[in-house]
């Protein structure tokens, strides 16, 4: 059971240095509620980073294609609809273009501590299914400890010219 | 009208290191017209020409990126011009092949292809500056200074299919290409 305690839950500066750590300098994000907070204003601030703000979530997936291409890591930060919206280029820009595509997709009201699969709300409980189904690889990141599941989703991403998705559970604080 | 080989081989002319992104016909075309490992054709999906075109110029702010995009795929993922704008990169040549139709899906017309202007919408999404160029002259005669220009800028290609060359998607979304692409990128 997750608890409501501050030491129970997933902190954005953890989030922020494994990110840093992963050799990510780019973010590309369109806001989502559960990261919006804590973290896409963080790393707006941070000079670490350069944040491209997107319009669709479809164009993330490109533009970190464009920024492999030129030798440059990123991230792609949205909600899970906007993974949704966005099958056709992870099909086919991701997927099939063999691009590393790193993806922190922001859970939208799953129930702390509930599986997404075990979720109530229909467009979580698809969400990993999809995933398999298109042979992406993904890690569920909700408690303290899981922001250590960064690094190593990204490395092998890189390493593999493959998509991943981190799939974050809760509002990280 | 150009025609659209013409109007390619009038920029295959004045292309010195330019990364030029390139999507469908115009890709096609390109591919055999001026062939180079800086071509980037692996765009995966219609619409995200534009999308991946940034990312490389924002990744190498020292290149030139010229995009030709088509007119039927922006209209797919017009919120990039907004994106493009916002991010305003100096290195970035927007050019739209505009044919009027999604020609490799049969020739139908794009939607208010008369009473809409990709420029128009570039101008109020922020482009520093844009042009509409229907004649091979004015093109061969501008392009240099489009080329140097600071961006992002749109030019609105008004074209017609020309020659045609054989159509490959394969070799358009090898990532065999694009690793070459990748390296000759380092390298330049």
């Amino acid at each position: 059971m997750a608890g409501d305690n501050d030491a129970d839950r997933l902190k954005a500066r953890d989030l922020i240095r494994e990110i840093k750590r992963a050799g990510i300098r780019f973010i590309v994000a369109l806001p989502d509620r559960t990261t919006s907070e804590h973290l896409l204003k963080t790393m707006i601030k941070d000079p670490d980073f350069q944040v491209v703000q997107v319009c669709k979530e479809d164009e993330g997936v490109s533009i970190c294609s464009g920024l492999y291409a030129a030798g440059h890591r990123s991230l792609l930060l949205m909600q899970y609809t906007g993974l949704l919206d966005s099958i056709n280029a992870v099909r086919g820009v991701a997927v099939q273009g063999k691009n590393p595509v790193c993806m922190m997709v922001g859970m939208l009201q799953k129930e702390p501590g509930v599986p997404p699969r075990q979720s109530k709300r229909y467009g979580l409980r698809i969400v990993e299914p999809i995933l398999e189904a298109m042979e992406v690889e993904y890690h569920n990141i909700e408690a303290p400890g899981e922001a250590d599941k960064v690094v190593p989703a990204v490395e092998a991403a890189y390493s593999e010219s493959r998509p991943v998705a981190m799939l974050i559970g809760r509002e990280p604080i | 009208m150009m025609k659209r080989d013409e109007m390619l081989k009038v920029l295959a002319r004045h292309r010195t290191d330019e990364i030029v992104v390139a999507v469908y016909k115009a890709a096609q075309d390109w591919i055999h017209i001026a062939p180079s490992d800086l071509n980037y054709t692996f765009t995966g999906a219609m619409g995200q020409g534009s999308s991946h075109a940034l990312g490389l110029a924002l990744g190498r702010p020292d290149k030139r990126v010229v995009l030709l995009d088509g007119d039927g795929s922006l209209l797919m993922n017009l919120g990039t011009l907004v994106t493009i704008a916002n991010a305003a990169p100096k290195n970035f040549v927007h050019c739209v092949c505009e044919n009027g139709t999604y020609e490799t899906n049969g020739g139908v017309p794009i939607p208010r292809h008369d009473g809409f202007t990709f420029t128009g919408v570039a101008r109020e999404a922020g482009y520093v500056n844009t042009y509409t160029i229907d004649d091979l002259e004015d093109w061969d005669r501008n392009l240099d200074a489009i080329l140097k220009e600071d961006g992002p800028i749109m030019v609105d290609l008004k074209v017609e299919p020309g020659e045609d060359y054989p159509e490959n998607f394969p070799r358009l979304y090898n990532t065999e290409y694009r690793d070459r692409f990748a390296k000759a990128l380092a390298e330049s």
